[in-house]
């Protein structure tokens, strides 16, 4: 007994046997259970039988589905490129000198830590189609003689849901981008600086470079969080006006709960699978990048 | 995350009003816009019903404030019982996924059993499947497990994105205890599990802290999860329960809405306040390893 415990595979085993069995039983058994669901037709109350790729099939002729895509594509792309540049913007003022830094930094990161689907009813509100302070404020200094409809209209609705995200997102991209910038050493800006460098010539000679590794793991994860959102849309439009706000996720659940079509659900989730799949090779070379840099050993 | 010198090298040569411009000016711009929802949300709760809908009055300010929506919240709703159920589930899917996560990270980075560097790389994997594409199969094995709509499927559920994340975090805080604390106490006849216990843990307290709030914070935000496995309104959670339940109709309680929001947030917002170091080393150490 004493030698099973001393023995490093026996006691390993023991020690992975809780988070093992919770991850097996509810992470890769759904996985797989997912992939297989996609391929039937099961609805609720009903275990489906196997008919091959037709969900995929009947999806690709869905122009519900490919809206779906077209938007998820969208509201990933143009989210995630804004909290790049707004984010490493935030970083690089946050860096530097600045009086309650630790105060601000402090309050920067509240968007992120709070509930999304409660500060999304905030945004609800805000975009109200009748009593939206943006528009009472446009209205007040006379740019604007009606209310807008925010959430009303196909792309003004895109556009104030990825803009809801963005707030959201921004204050993740900056703190993580700025623990990267403060490992950057000082030295370095004094030497450039000697030797002539202006700010925008350091930013683009030291800073970005040094950066690089972290950017692309942040901006990994931010791709990841956005293409597989859900709660945020739910919440504004449940995908109106007109599907053109639902993103796969959202219609995943709308024709897989609500609508009890499980096997169609399941396989518009399984659709996702492929862009995740990139998004995780871009951070594991992301990573391998970062350890070779730092004089590790390659993998 | 002390304060590092100026690395700006030569910033002091900078005159004010180029100071102004570059730094101030856009920070300024950035904090109205990033807390201005939250100020929003405040305002609203504790508006009157007329005031809200009055198009005259000055939206930004309030001229009377009540109590009456939170009134109605935690009185005339289930809010208070939604609000225990999500402190429930989420101390205790924290507190699970802590154990499980100890356990396996000592396990990966400290007993190197056979097979632990793919375990480990495999757990970082677990921790990018998103929730979005798991909750239809798993809402099929809640239901063989007779757990749906019970706050038990979430509690069990949620550590399935609690655990790769706190075992990646502790992964790191275990790789910074020197080797020979432990090869000590091996000679000294201690066990296994006394050295996790009497030395690994002392000393991962910061990182213990941190992937507990971090842990809480995520569970607290949960919302596919929660949505799909419950449906009774006794057991639903916050952000689900304002969501699904305040709202009757086309009738909006925006005042009743943005209290429920307002209240719904302050219980993490407090939490973070009290550990922001430790929440930023989590998050950025998350990233960063």
């Amino acid at each position: 007994m004493r030698y099973l415990f001393d023995n490093k595979n026996t006691l390993g085993l023991l020690f992975m046997l809780p988070a093992g069995v919770l991850l097996l039983l509810f992470l890769t058994y759904p996985l797989g259970l997912g992939t297989w669901l996609g391929f039937t037709d099961a609805k609720i109350g009903r275990t489906g039988q196997w008919i091959g790729i037709e969900n995929f099939q009947f999806l690709f002729g869905d122009s519900v589905a490919r809206l779906s895509l077209f938007n998820t594509l969208f509201y990933t792309i143009v989210a995630s490129v804004l909290k790049f540049v707004l984010g490493l913007w935030l970083a690089l003022i946050l860096n530097r000198h600045l009086p309650f830094k630790s105060f601000i930094r402090a309050i920067v990161l509240l968007p992120f830590i709070v509930p999304t689907a409660l500060s999304a009813i905030a945004f609800w509100w805000i975009y109200d189609s009748q009593f939206s302070v943006v528009s009472w404020t446009l209205a007040k200094m006379g740019l604007i003689d009606r209310y807008i409809d925010f959430l009303g209209e196909p792309w003004l609705a895109r556009l104030s849901v990825t803009a809801a995200n963005i707030w959201r997102g921004v204050p993740f991209v900056a703190i993580s981008l700025l623990a990267g910038l403060q490992t950057i050493p000082p030295s370095l800006y004094e030497a450039s600086s000697i030797d002539g460098a202006t700010p925008w010539q350091q930013f683009w000679n030291v800073t970005l470079p040094l950066l690089t590794p972290i950017i692309a793991v942040v901006m990994t994860f931010s791709v990841l969080f956005t293409f597989t959102d859900f709660q945020l849309i739910y919440v504004l439009t449940r995908g109106g006006p007109l599907n053109a706000t639902h993103l796969m996720a959202t219609l995943s659940f709308q024709r897989g709960i609500p609508g009890g079509a499980l096997g169609e659900g399941a396989a518009l989730a399984m659709m996702m699978v492929p862009f995740l799949l990139a998004a995780i090779l871009f951070s594991y070379f992301g990573l391998q990048r970062r350890a070779w840099q730092q004089g590790g050993s390659d993998k | 995350m002390s304060d590092k010198p100026d690395t700006q090298g030569m910033e002091y040569l900078q005159s004010l009003p180029r100071r102004w411009v570059t730094l101030y000016v856009p920070l300024g711009v950035f904090l109205s816009v990033l807390l201005f929802p939250f100020y929003w949300m405040a305002m609203t709760s504790f508006k009157s019903n007329e005031e809200l809908v009055s198009k005259a009055a000055n939206p930004f300010w309030i001229v009377k404030p009540t109590l009456d929506h939170f009134e109605k919240l935690l009185f005339r709703t289930e809010y208070p019982q939604w609000l225990w159920n999500t402190i429930l589930i989420s101390v205790l899917s924290t507190f699970i996924s802590l154990f499980a996560a100890v356990l396996a990270a000592y396990a990966i980075e400290r007993l190197r059993f056979r097979g632990s560097r793919q375990v480990g790389l495999s757990i970082f994997f677990a921790y990018l499947v998103p929730p979005s594409i798991l909750f239809i199969p798993l809402a099929l094995i809640v239901f063989k497990l007779g757990l749906f709509d019970s706050v038990w499927a979430l509690i069990l559920t949620y550590p399935t994105f609690l655990i790769p994340f706190c075992t990646w975090l502790l992964m790191g805080y275990f790789r910074t205890i020197p080797y020979e604390l432990e090869e000590c106490a091996l000679i000294d006849g201690a066990t296994r599990w006394q050295i996790l216990v009497k030395i690994m843990l002392p000393l991962a307290v910061p990182g213990l802290i941190s992937a507990g709030i971090f842990a809480f914070t995520l569970s607290w935000n949960e919302f596919i999860y929660a949505l799909t496995f419950i449906s009774s309104s006794e057991n639903k959670t916050v952000p689900v329960g304002v969501i699904t339940e305040l709202v009757e109709g086309d009738v909006y309680h925006w005042g009743a809405l943005m209290a429920g929001a307002l209240l719904g947030s302050l219980p993490v917002a407090i939490l973070y306040s009290f550990f922001v170091e430790y929440y930023v080393s989590g998050m950025t150490g998350a990233v960063k390893e």
